[in-house]
């Protein structure tokens, strides 16, 4: 017998639970249902279900731009948090230096940090370097700030792997460089891969750090605030729908990755 | 056994990087926050006056501390939601587990700015909810009450930080020896007794993890009251977010912010000792 049988099933808990489930998917399936709506978003029941607004959406170039913009700097963003955040995983685990507390708690800042003050702070920077606004700074902005995420999946993986495999690489006559690229990378790949799915949705998404760094061209979210202050259209839902399709398929990605990486474990 | 060559060679760049792209900034902001404008340009003559203009002013102070009121709400909401789903989900859900807590995880990878739209377009005076309402005939006017409020603001990031608190507090709840639940029963004690005296104490730490969490974040939120706050809405954010743009005074909008920095940190200190006295050794 577990505890969970002995703890009385309360049918108000259930009740509760499910009612906490409908309020945190309620907008996305109203938002979802909207997108296929003839008569526009609001009004009930919705009625007259079409694809218009997703053939609207494909003919509308300043978005798709915005959408490319996006992935443009969400694939920088990966690459660039990914090489640091692992340079910096490997750092706290295994080089002592000076400020290394403050280190650790300075790359941290801006996951804790409300993202209007990391975006200031860099929007300062930006300007004191003469640096013109764009999608550069969005990319350095965005890798700058993820570093936080990577740091953390990456050192949580160093510390679960076994060095001895590492030691013994060395031993047998590896050469440091070989010894990382053949040992300890490998080692790393699913929090690499972890890290850089996160990252990469992340910065697809990001609006506060990106909102003071942006400069003529836009990306997708920045986009979308610019529309919604002119009014709320279908066409926003459908893209926002097509968006989470994205994020929930590369969390399907993720299991099928982690799954198969578990199995072959085993095996 | 790794060599100064290599301990170098990893820690050398991402200090450097993190010195120039997140040290030099937030120094930039504080120094900022320590100087003046005159005609239209920065100039850099330290000064108090910013911090001065920030604490006499009735217009700054009212809205920091509605801010606080509005960050405090979104805590205690997404604890009141957040806690009896992780509780549920832990011990109670049997079989279905894995697949609710991926459920829970889901709406974290849907965009802020989407699921703001979302509520929006629920909320408005000719949104969902009212289209829903005079449809049934339960209202014959549309409610005009809901969107552009600080109840709107709640609500929104209610429904945002709700998953974020839910995650650690569950977390703490997964970590519990079940022994220690079934041991307490097996004494005779109720589930309400075995709850408050076994398993709550247990999940503080979650409990403080989640809630500093919500409440840090909320508290520095400016995208919120713009899309569905209105003016009774304003949070300190939107009060930085207009000093950086058209009133044009950044070392008074770097002096909000940093104390809003301030305020983030001192808080995840003091939670970070409350955790390690509370965590389970």
């Amino acid at each position: 017998m577990t505890a969970n049988n002995s703890i009385r099933r309360t049918p108000l808990l259930t009740a509760y639970a499910t009612l906490v489930f409908a309020f945190i998917y309620l907008p996305i399936v109203v938002l979802i249902i909207y997108s296929f709506n003839r008569d526009g978003v609001g009004g009930f029941p919705p009625r007259h279900l079409t694809l218009d607004w997703y053939r609207q959406l494909f003919a509308d170039s300043a978005l798709l731009d915005a959408v490319l913009n996006s992935l443009l700097v969400a694939a920088g963003a990966v690459a660039l948090s990914l090489v640091l955040g692992l340079l910096a995983a490997l750092a706290l685990d295994r080089a002592t230096f000076p400020g290394k507390t403050l280190f650790r708690r300075l790359v941290l800042l801006p996951l804790i940090l409300p993202g209007i003050i990391t975006g200031l702070s860099l929007l300062m920077f930006a300007v004191f370097a003469g640096a013109q606004l764009s999608l550069l700074t969005v990319f350095l902005g965005h890798g700058t700030a993820l570093i936080s995420v990577a740091a953390t999946e990456l050192f949580a993986g160093l510390q679960k792997m076994d060095r001895a495999q590492e030691e013994a690489s060395l031993d047998l006559g590896a050469t440091p460089l070989q010894t990382f690229w053949h040992v300890t990378l490998p080692n790393l790949r699913l929090p690499l891969i972890a890290a850089g799915l996160l990252i990469f949705t992340l910065s697809m998404d990001e609006i506060a750090v990106t909102f003071f760094l942006i400069g003529r061209n836009n990306t997708l979210p920045l986009e979308v605030w610019g529309r919604l202050r002119r009014g709320i259209t279908p066409e926003i839902n459908a893209v926002s729908t097509l968006v989470f399709m994205l994020s929930v398929g590369l969390i399907i990605i993720w299991y099928r990755v982690r799954r198969r990486a578990v199995h072959g474990d085993v095996n | 056994m790794y060599s100064r060559t290599y301990k170098a060679i990893v820690s050398v760049p991402p200090l450097l990087w993190v010195g120039i792209f997140l040290l030099l900034p937030y120094a930039l902001m504080s120094a900022h926050s320590f100087w003046a404008v005159r005609d239209g340009f920065v100039v850099h003559q330290w000064n108090l006056h910013n911090y001065q203009t920030l604490f006499s002013n009735p217009v700054y102070v009212r809205v920091l501390l509605r801010t606080m009121r509005i960050a405090g709400a979104v805590t205690l909401c997404s604890l009141l939601l957040g806690y009896p789903l992780a509780y549920y989900l832990s011990f109670l859900a049997g079989a279905r587990k894995e697949l609710l807590y991926q459920l829970v995880i889901v709406p974290l990878w849907v965009s802020y700015l989407v699921r703001g739209y979302a509520w929006k377009t629920i909320l408005g005076s000719d949104g969902v909810l009212n289209g829903f309402l005079q449809y049934f005939h339960l209202t014959r006017e549309p409610v005009g009450f809901l969107l552009y409020s600080p109840f709107a603001v709640v609500l929104m990031l209610t429904h945002i930080y709700t998953p974020f608190v839910f995650l650690p507090i569950y977390a703490a709840l997964e970590h519990i020896p079940r022994p220690l639940v079934e041991a307490s029963q097996d004494l005779g004690a109720g589930p309400g007794k075995t709850f408050l005296h076994i398993i709550l104490p247990l999940s503080v730490p979650g409990v403080l993890a989640g809630a500093t969490f919500a409440f840090a974040l909320s508290l520095g939120d400016f995208l919120a009251p713009l899309l569905v706050g209105g003016a009774s809405g304003t949070m300190i954010a939107n009060i930085v977010q207009s000093l950086f743009g058209a009133a044009y005074d950044w070392p008074l909008g770097a002096a909000i912010s940093v104390c809003i920095l301030l305020i983030t940190v001192s808080l995840f200190f003091v939670t970070e000792a409350f955790e390690k006295r509370w965590s389970l050794k």
